[in-house]
């Protein structure tokens, strides 16, 4: 579901293809829902070693995140969100095609960008990729109103599948639209471009070996 | 002071150290980005700035890490000779880090390798990485504190180039890093160059390079002079903020070097990301502690 609150654009889970249908490259979002921290060891569990998520992501949001989370006192197996920021998320870039496939996740949140396995899965079974302000752990963490499950505990805090009840969460940079648009490769061009002509320009200048 | 108090004392102002350091960022750079912050124009870009200040801020409010990724720990330690200590440091600051980590808290960064395990403690064979200098005639012990993050380790790069490859190599070996690897590790960056001999070398100096203050410069003119190049041409890149475009791209650029094998130029390339949690402490023989980077820390 999406909905317009005070100007933000939030979505809402369960999400729908429909859902995203407008939502373009370089626009600001925020989530409302289920989201599920996943990064490496998960990503490879599920496509390489064939194991089933042991939580339902489908029409939900991922984080590429490990999360700093901490025991909440006097109750039993409950936990607090202290600190979850993004983390590179092109090192999940040649798993998230079959993720995708394999999850029906919507919502993919991480750092940085991805690349063309991400930007066809988006494309095909209608996802996109956002950045959540990386190094910006605390205002993620006050945004996750609780930690309703946790799974796969033995891969460690960080690996561990923290499953999150959110509320606004973003800002939400949409990086991967699902049409398959791709903002950073977009930016890339335009960097590279630039970098060739720093580089020319530096090159006058540091002849030292003569 | 006993000596084992005064192990105990060390130890309890380094975890104390470590826990700031990951709550709050060195003051040369909360002003570093105030400047650059000021300077975007874009909506995205300031978006982003006003995100991170108040990250920040509701870090210190709320005694938080401000980053997740508390990186794994490493100290880069200038140990005079005659320093009452030295013969404790290394296994101190292990011990620093294993408290720190629970009174922080600090993620759990430590994964032993081939066994593939979590260590739960931050510590494992070889972390904290600790880096010696031995100061001859010196009874004070001078420590850096970086929290080496997971995203802006990923850029660093260390190769040997051929003699022929000049300068001019060096800087195409860095600008290549800077769009390929850097705009991931969450710009605006600071950037390390070593320039030695071996991969080694020039990787070590690339890392040394970060936990220089902002806005200092090789005392070599050549190299001072190639830092402001280099920092001009890749603010001209244009990454801006988390590499999603904007006016400039680096906080700064450090070169640090040493002489070469006439046969070689080893070069390395090391990033910090906007959160560069380095800290700066210095222990005088009875254990007073000074420290230039966090006017924040109080012992």
């Amino acid at each position: 579901m999406v909905e317009i609150r005070d100007g933000k654009k939030v979505l809402i889970t369960p999400v729908s293809a429909e859902d995203l249908e407008d939502i373009n490259i370089g626009d600001i979002i925020y989530l409302d829902g289920d989201l599920m921290t996943c990064r490496d060891v998960a990503h490879r569990r599920l496509v390489e070693g064939g194991r089933e998520l042991p939580y339902d992501i489908r029409d939900k949001a991922i984080f590429h995140a490990g999360p700093i989370v901490r025991p909440i006192e006097g109750q039993e197996d409950a936990y607090e969100m202290v600190s979850v920021g993004p983390t590179t998320s092109m090192r999940m870039e040649k798993f998230e095609y079959e993720f995708t496939k394999l999850t029906g996740v919507r919502v993919i949140v991480g750092k940085g960008g991805m690349k063309e396995n991400t930007e066809r899965a988006c494309r095909e079974f209608g996802a996109i990729h956002c950045v959540f302000p990386a190094g910006c752990a605390v205002v993620a963490a006050t945004e996750v109103e609780r930690i309703a499950e946790h799974h796969w505990d033995e891969l460690g805090m960080p690996e561990t599948l923290w499953c999150c009840k959110v509320k606004e969460f973003g800002p939400l940079i949409v990086s991967i639209d699902a049409k398959g648009r791709n903002m950073f490769e977009e930016n890339k061009v335009r960097f590279n471009e630039r970098k060739d002509a720093a580089v020319e320009e530096i090159c006058k200048h540091v002849s030292f070996i003569k | 002071m006993y000596q084992q108090e005064m192990v105990t004392k060390m130890t309890d102002i380094m975890a104390s150290f470590v826990g700031h350091i990951g709550k709050k960022l060195p003051d040369d750079v909360i002003a570093k980005l105030d400047e650059l912050a000021k300077k975007e124009t874009s909506p995205l870009a300031k978006t982003l700035y006003e995100t991170m200040t108040r990250n920040q801020n509701l870090a210190v409010a709320l005694d938080r890490p401000s980053c997740q990724d508390t990186g794994v720990l490493q100290f880069w330690v200038k140990c005079g000779t005659g320093f009452p200590l030295i013969d404790e440091v290394e296994a101190l600051l292990k011990e620093a880090v294993v408290k720190a980590t629970f009174e922080t808290p600090l993620r759990h960064n430590s994964v032993e390798t081939f066994d593939e395990v979590n260590t739960k403690r931050n510590v494992g064979k070889g972390t904290p990485t600790v880096f010696w200098d031995i100061v001859p005639h010196s009874d004070q012990c001078e420590i850096y504190a970086y929290m080496a993050g997971g995203g802006c380790t990923l850029p660093g790069k260390a190769m040997v180039l051929m003699p022929g490859a000049g300068y001019e190599g060096v800087t195409q070996f860095v600008l290549d890093q800077m769009t390929s690897y850097g705009l991931n590790a969450c710009p605006p960056l600071l950037v390390g160059v070593g320039v030695a001999t071996s991969v080694e070398t020039a990787a070590l100096l690339s890392k040394k390079a970060l936990m220089r203050p902002l806005g200092s410069h090789n005392p070599n003119a050549r190299a001072a002079e190639m830092e402001r190049l280099l920092e001009d041409g890749i603010n001209a890149i244009g990454l801006g903020p988390q590499g999603m475009g904007g006016s400039a791209s680096v906080m700064g650029v450090h070169i640090e070097n040493t002489a070469r094998h006439p046969s070689a130029i080893g070069v390395a390339v090391n990033v910090g990301c906007w959160s560069h949690r380095r800290g700066h402490i210095v222990f005088d023989r009875d254990l007073n502690v000074t420290c230039d980077t966090h006017s924040t820390f109080r012992r």
